[in-house]
């Protein structure tokens, strides 16, 4: 039979015989060399004006807590490159990093956005964006994210529970920000929502595999979970400026949801047969904690590996 | 040592991915992956075969599962079918407007 459904295509694959996936995803132009083609803007048509009722300020550290936290997760998970316990793994782990990475990076955007007074000075003439310099030229207090994501990687096993405890507390939060005054977070929040659950399900599908695998799977998951468990309460504790940007109808209050992520973690912790862990929450320091800019020393070291080459060039293009 | 036996080394089984792309009809053989049930299977070929906005859908089937014909009957499967021109319908004028022949 003639194929006329190829025979149109403007950038057929040569070396495929019988046609591929890829075939006519090129669209037009025949020199992109990405696959996949209808990437979606997710700020397209958005207003991103500064809502009023709320103080810029305020808008601005609170979207730099939701940044960081995805930020300083996305560079943990990508410590996984080339090192997890297989090839599909280490993949998968790698498009959550992404993920997290493509919310922090518009997250940073909108914080600039907000209140320039954010950013860091560079140099005169440095082309360096907003949202890269919020992340490669911010001292370690500046950032606003919990301690939970900052920790140093474990074992795998030590992966899954931080994501899980993340993922399922961030996925409450960004479904109730999907309805934000301020419509750029809405917007983030709605695309964000759809990545998170993902990745809840990927940590959870793991937890479960982990609890009820091995011996040693379920020891190591027991462990970290005992490990990482002071660190959750921290995700679901309400800030000053939360608490703010919340009354603002701007921001979401995480206790609010505080409640709804328990439940989800009680059924993955019933279907694994783990018992909820008792560990007392980590204390700040006089009542500081990581959305203060209060943090572990892990984070000062973790920074100092992902700003290093862009603060050697404060004038780089890249 | 001949006499030792191997230790026991569980390895994930072979699965084979199908992935039909936006403007694909039919899914389309994309490749293959390790995984240890079928359920984790999906989750993996999302992972490493659609990543780049591939696909809309993703069949796997478990690679043993699959019977393949062998390259020994090729004439006798095959070669038949070769000189049969009067099977394809290139004897009709297809109108523009019907799509997918």
């Amino acid at each position: 039979m003639p194929d006329t459904t190829h025979g149109s295509h403007p950038a057929p694959d040569p070396n495929a015989e019988h046609g591929s996936i890829f075939d006519g995803l090129l669209g037009s132009d025949a020199s992109q060399w990405a696959f996949g083609t209808d990437f979606e803007d997710p700020l397209a048509g958005v207003d991103t004006t500064i809502p009023d009722g709320v103080a810029p300020a305020d808008l601005a550290a609170y979207c730099l807590m939701l940044a960081d936290d995805a930020l300083v997760a996305s560079h943990r998970l990508s410590e996984w490159c080339s090192r997890a316990p297989d090839l599909e793994e280490d993949i998968a782990l790698a498009n959550i990093a992404l993920d997290l990475l493509g919310q922090a990076r518009l997250l940073l955007a909108r914080a600039a956005a907000a209140d320039p007074a954010v950013t860091p000075a560079l140099p005169e003439g440095s082309p360096v964006p907003p949202e890269d310099a919020l992340a490669f030229f911010r001292e370690q207090e500046a950032f606003r994210n919990v301690r939970l994501v900052e920790v140093p990687n474990g074992d795998f096993a030590h992966t899954v529970v931080r994501l899980l405890l993340f993922a399922t507390a961030r996925l409450a939060l960004l479904e109730r920000l999907a309805h934000s005054r301020d419509h750029v977070l809405a917007a983030v929040a709605a695309k964000g929502v759809k990545e998170v659950t993902y990745h809840r399900d990927y940590a959870g599908r793991w937890f479960l595999t982990l609890a009820r695998g091995t011996e040693e799977s379920r020891r190591r998951l027991l462990a970290a979970l005992q490990e990482l468990w002071p660190l959750y309460p921290e995700m679901t504790a309400t800030h000053d400026v939360e608490a703010r940007v919340a009354a603002a109808g701007v921001g979401v209050d995480p206790a609010t949801a505080a409640d709804e992520v328990d439940v989800v973690l009680e059924q993955v912790f019933a279907m694994s047969g783990v018992e909820r862990p008792q560990g007392a929450p980590l204390a700040g320091v006089r009542g500081r904690t990581g959305r203060d800019g209060l943090h572990t020393e892990a984070l000062s070291r973790m920074l100092a590996e992902m700003q290093v080459v862009a603060r050697a060039h404060p004038l780089g293009r890249w | 040592m001949t006499d030792e036996q191997p230790s026991v080394r569980a390895e994930w089984p072979l699965y084979e991915v199908f992935v039909r792309g936006k403007r694909g009809l039919n899914h389309v053989h994309v490749g293959s992956l390790h995984a240890a049930d079928d359920q984790m299977a999906v989750r993996h070929a999302r992972d490493v075969y659609t990543r780049r906005n591939e696909g809309v859908s993703i069949w796997v089937v478990r690679a043993d599962l699959i019977t393949a014909s062998s390259p020994d009957e090729k004439d006798p499967l095959f070669a038949p079918s070769g000189d049969k021109v009067y099977r394809h319908p290139t004897f009709y004028a297809i109108p523009a407007d019907v799509p997918h022949m």
